[in-house]
């Protein structure tokens, strides 16, 4: 259990989830795949699949269409997994949290594991978020 | 030869492929980081996937035929071990026969045929999708490969004995350097991208747009064999061309292994670079690719190798 604990580690395979965001937290979360932030080096990669996935990024206050999309691709990740929420609406419902669309935040509707707060989070913050992930999994 | 003596072979190689084809995914990733001026994972990189991907749940789909499902992987794996350790065995102990250049082009398919059955098994839409692609590009790039293969066969006096191409090749210079060898090495390569799967021809398993393709529903231990697969590949399919066309690697001395290792480094980095200076074609623009000019190149090989060139 410890060596793929390990493992699991050293290799967090990324899958981007957008539960209805303005797509500035999407962008941000891009960016640490450019060179600047480069998040290949921990072994990170962006996945097509959450069947692949081991970290669930979720972007946006969950709208109400999506909730029922959420729990779906929650259940068909394969576990051991994690959710991180992104961004202001993800954690709490930023600006948007009298709207009538609101069904969230994210930890109403599945188990959030780390928040990243920001409107959007800078890479950096997101980086540091990863760090405290890191910590957390031991 | 008993069969004990087979099974040890390929166990033996089964680990030996394993561990030098994920240090080849790492070289790949690494120099395609370094080419997009990033820094890239550490060498580790692909065992630490492999152990993850083992130790994650096994997720199998409801509409799925798990029989099917389940030994894909299995006969992928399988089928690329066994493709090595026939070459191995003609490099290592001179084991061969005539023909088993054609009994390993028919084991290089059955990796591309196992993800074709376990893709759709899994009763994905996304999947069918890919397979279908799968099948037309494994139809795409067979014909210019057998081309390929034919340019060293008539070269070293028409045989189909691996050994006896890298015999003629020890006594004669290397196939590659002639033009018809040069000829059929481009070829071979193109054709080796598609049956890798790298980027012009990676459209069976396109994440942007198909989300994986054929592996959309694997998780776990079973999309780590399939992973497992590619890395063999990308061992397997190099240490092919370099028998066919560099006149194979001696391991009987220092000196030999190292250059041999260099033949290999030289046709990786080739496959890396075509990689990452080309974008995905479309499934049409690939066949035309395959059927139309690189087939066209290879008879012309052809010619050239029949009136000696």
């Amino acid at each position: 259990m410890n060596l793929k604990m390990k493992a699991l580690k050293k290799s967090l395979w990324v899958y981007h989830l957008s539960g209805g965001s303005c797509n500035n937290c999407d962008i941000e979360i891009l960016d640490c795949l450019t060179p600047r932030y480069d998040i290949e080096r921990f072994g990170m990669v962006l996945v097509g699949s959450p069947r692949h996935a081991d970290v669930l990024l979720c972007t946006g206050i969950v709208n109400k269409k999506c909730v029922e999309r959420i729990k779906e691709v929650y259940d068909q990740t394969a576990k051991p997994c994690v959710v991180v929420a992104i961004g202001a609406c993800a954690c709490s419902g930023g600006i948007f949290r009298d709207g009538y669309q609101m069904a969230g935040p994210l930890n109403k509707i599945i188990p959030v594991d780390i928040y990243i707060p920001g409107c959007p989070p800078k890479p950096e913050a997101m980086l540091a978020g990863i760090v405290k992930l890191l910590e957390k999994l031991k | 030869m008993t069969i004990a003596y087979i099974i040890a072979c390929i166990v033996g190689s089964f680990f030996f492929l394993s561990v030098t084809g994920m240090l080849a995914m790492w070289v790949d990733r690494k120099v395609t980081a370094r080419l997009q001026f990033r820094v890239g994972p550490p060498w580790y990189q692909n065992f630490a996937d492999f152990v993850k991907l083992s130790g994650k749940e096994m997720l199998i789909p409801a509409k799925a035929n798990i029989f099917v499902f389940a030994f894909a992987p299995v006969i992928a794996v399988l089928a690329a071990t066994v493709a090595g350790t026939v070459i191995l065995l003609v490099m290592r102990t001179g084991f061969s026969y005539p023909g088993d250049i054609i009994l390993i082009v028919y084991l290089l398919t059955v990796p591309s045929l196992a993800v074709i059955l376990g893709g759709s098994a899994s009763g994905n839409v996304l999947a069918a999708v890919g397979i279908s692609r799968e099948i037309k590009l494994l139809l795409g790039y067979e014909l210019p490969f057998v081309c390929a293969l034919i340019v060293p066969a008539l070269k070293s006096g028409s045989t189909t004995s691996l050994l006896e191409i890298i015999r003629y090749q020890q006594a004669n210079g290397a196939v590659i350097g002639s033009l018809s060898g040069i000829i059929g090495f481009v070829i071979a390569l193109f054709a080796l991208q598609g049956k890798i799967g790298f980027v012009p021809f990676d459209l069976a398993e396109a994440e942007g747009e198909i989300a994986s393709g054929a592996f959309v529903e694997y998780s776990g231990i079973l999309l780590g064999l399939f992973k497992l697969t590619k890395a063999i590949l990308l061992i397997v399919g190099p240490l092919f061309l370099v028998a066919l066309y560099f006149g194979g690697i001696s391991l009987n001395s220092p000196a030999g292994i190292v250059a041999g290792i260099l033949k290999y480094l030289v046709i990786l980095v080739l496959i890396i670079l075509i990689k990452n200076t080309n974008p995905r074609l479309r499934i049409d623009q690939a066949l035309r690719f395959f059927w139309g000019w690189l087939t066209l190149l290879g008879l012309a090989a052809i010619l050239l190798a029949l009136i000696g060139r």
